[in-house]
């Protein structure tokens, strides 16, 4: 069993002069919620279709179980893709859309219709053997073609936005449904999508991308608190942005004027040599504002309390957006001195 | 798919709307046809007109084994022209459907251009290439000998002989069946292609690489899911290719010589020499029945 699920080094993917993929690496650990976030364009798509084999990379190695994939066409990688469109089987009942993958690795057909009927009565949908995709809701549709990739137990589940087309309400109930059925079932999920909500609620690891690029990796609190540069900070949340100059530079931390009035002391992971001078805010590296704070979730206590600016947080439910008060009242003007933290 | 007609004042409005395609249907079409019909009942006349003593006589004449041979023969021609079509077609139609937009359209076009000349002139064409003193001949028997010579003086050994025999006359390709079903085949193969390219065309690709995600391989792919789901188009095709080959008359007649007729030829010496007009009207019948039989025999099987 090797360390990694999927593994990629340096992938790259042109399409003649356009860069889709742009030297991505990533390492996704073994029955891992692992998702793709991005805004459209911006490469987690194909990202995904290079792992599933639809297409080959430019540049760079695909790893599936420690095995290179080099050439491999789709049919011969341990992965199952749910499609975004579904791409259910328009003349095939739903029994033999399920038992498609299955029919074709010569399962018997007593073992077929044991396994298909097991994997519709996972996804819900008992009794539904016999009617055709057309037939279907939405909703039943997507739980069919996540049937159908399910029931050949792949290493690696691979999930294109399958949650795109339904309604608010359905997209709610099914991502919470999807995120039980994967620590039922303990494969690898690699999920795609480009609404974050989703993917800080369902995933254990994100890799948010932008313009082919990976920015960042990490756990939805280590994205959301600290967001590795000025675009992940911008998609994820809402943030306000202050703009500050890097007065100085001690270990671990940058004390950033912003205005002239507030000074902030900010975390900094290890840098290569700083840059003083006028900076935008954003968190992480080069100084600067925060992003709202999801109140009701249990995350660890900011780093150094001291500089952050951020209004209290409540106890409840869901997200809450904190408006950041940088009042007088709650500050000293002067500013030499220290913003106060609140609670 | 329209609702039903509220007033009477809308139905007289469709009424108009259609009645230039209905006056022609109904005169050009469906009383002419009714005309056959009832000639087919009747008799020659002394002089080549209907002598109206009504009798199955004309039906029965068909069953004679001379124009059940000529029937069969028409029968396996037309057939041999559709596979053959689709055969070449297609392949040629998938090809088409998934190239890139620009080439597309250029591609379709070269397919049509042949098209735009006459039928009657591209048959022609094809009785030039096939005679015995035509372009493929000249090139079997001239250039392509002298090749087999030039090697059995080189190389002399006794394999030469076979194909200095074969080269020594002209092939007969001309008057036989196989000529008329080259000559269908050219002219209704863009009828075949056509129709093929529209079902490829409308095919989700994703539910192709759906299939290859789940183990199938290409040729697995294909007959599973591109082959069913374009199926409509390949019932389309052989629909269009095989009933104008079953009337064909042209075609066998320029490119089929003497002993290659085809039914067609037999309802059009009826009308044209024999002027039996109800024997031909007769056995006009019963093709359009063999027609009509077919067609929805395959509709049948194209929706299964």
């Amino acid at each position: 069993m090797a360390k990694y699920a999927v593994e990629l080094k340096g992938v790259s993917k042109h399409f003649g002069p356009v860069v889709a993929v742009d030297t991505v690496s990533l390492s996704i650990g073994d029955g891992e919620f692992f998702s793709l976030l991005g805004p459209s364009g911006c490469g987690k798509t194909t990202t995904l279709r290079l792992i599933a084999g639809f297409e080959l990379p430019t540049e760079g190695d695909v790893y599936i179980d420690g095995q290179l994939q080099g050439e491999t066409p789709p049919y011969r990688r341990p992965v199952n893709t749910v499609f975004q469109n579904y791409a259910l089987f328009p003349h095939m009942t739903v029994f033999q859309n399920v038992a498609f993958g299955l029919e074709m690795q010569k399962v018997s057909k007593e073992e077929i219709r044991q396994r298909v009927l097991a994997a519709l009565e996972m996804v819900q949908l008992p009794g539904m053997e016999n009617r055709k995709p057309a037939q279907l809701s939405g909703g039943q549709q997507q739980r069919v073609a996540l049937a159908r990739a399910l029931v050949n137990h792949p290493k690696v589940l691979l999930l294109d936005e399958p949650l795109g087309a339904l309604d608010l309400k359905l997209r709610k109930a099914m991502q919470l449904e999807l995120k039980a059925l994967q620590h039922r079932v303990g494969i690898t999920f690699i999920y795609v999508t480009h609404d974050q909500e989703e993917a800080l609620t369902m995933s254990e690891r994100i890799a948010v991308m932008d313009r082919g690029q990976v920015l960042q990796v990490g756990t939805p609190e280590e994205i959301y608190e600290q967001p590795a540069d000025r675009f992940v900070a911008d998609f994820i949340g809402e943030t306000n942005f202050l703009e500050g100059q890097v007065q100085e530079r001690q270990a671990g931390e940058a004390e950033v004027v912003v205005d002239g009035v507030l000074t902030l002391y900010v975390p900094t992971p290890p840098l290569p040599p700083p840059t003083l001078g006028r900076m935008k805010g954003g968190g992480g590296n080069e100084a600067g504002g925060y992003c709202s704070h999801p109140a009701g979730e249990n995350l660890p206590p900011p780093p150094a309390a001291r500089p952050t600016s951020r209004a209290g947080s409540g106890a409840g439910s869901g997200l809450h957006r904190h408006r950041h008060a940088l009042s007088g009242a709650t500050h000293r003007q002067d500013h030499r001195d220290r913003a106060s933290a609140e609670r | 798919m329209a609702a039903q007609p509220r007033s009477r004042r809308e139905t007289w409005r469709l009424l108009f709307l259609i009645s230039p395609s209905l006056f022609w249907l109904v005169v050009f079409f469906l009383i002419p046809l009714i005309v056959v019909l009832a000639i087919s009942f009747g008799q020659r006349g002394t002089y080549g007109g209907v002598r109206w003593d009504l009798t199955l006589e004309n039906y029965a004449r068909f069953f004679d084994p001379l124009y059940l041979r000529i029937f069969g023969r028409t029968l396996v021609i037309a057939l041999t022209t559709t596979v053959i079509c689709l055969l070449m077609g297609y392949p040629l139609a998938y090809f088409i459907a998934t190239r890139p937009p620009r080439w597309r359209n250029t591609l379709l076009v070269l397919l049509m251009i042949p098209f735009w000349t006459n039928f009657l002139i591209r048959t022609y064409a094809w009785l030039l290439l096939l005679r015995d003193q035509g372009f493929v001949n000249a090139f079997w028997t001239g250039p392509l000998h002298a090749v087999f010579a030039q090697l059995a003086l080189a190389v002399p050994l006794g394999i030469w002989e076979p194909f200095l025999q074969a080269t020594s006359a002209p092939l007969t390709l001309f008057g036989t069946d196989g000529a008329i079903i080259i000559g269908l085949v050219y002219g209704w193969l863009p009828d075949m292609v056509l129709p093929c390219y529209a079902a490829v065309d409308r095919l989700d690709y994703s539910l192709v690489e759906a299939a290859q995600d789940l183990y199938a391989n290409r040729l697995r792919s294909f007959l599973r899911v591109i082959l069913p789901l374009t199926l409509s188009g390949i019932v389309a095709g052989s629909i269009l290719v095989f009933i104008p080959s079953l009337g064909a008359y042209v075609t066998p007649d320029l490119l089929g010589g003497a002993k290659s007729i085809m039914i067609g030829n037999v309802i059009y010496s009826q009308f044209m020499s024999a002027r039996d007009y109800p024997f031909g009207s007769a056995i006009s019948f019963v093709l359009m029945a063999v027609m009509l039989v077919g067609t929805l025999i395959y509709f049948r099987l194209g929706r299964e």
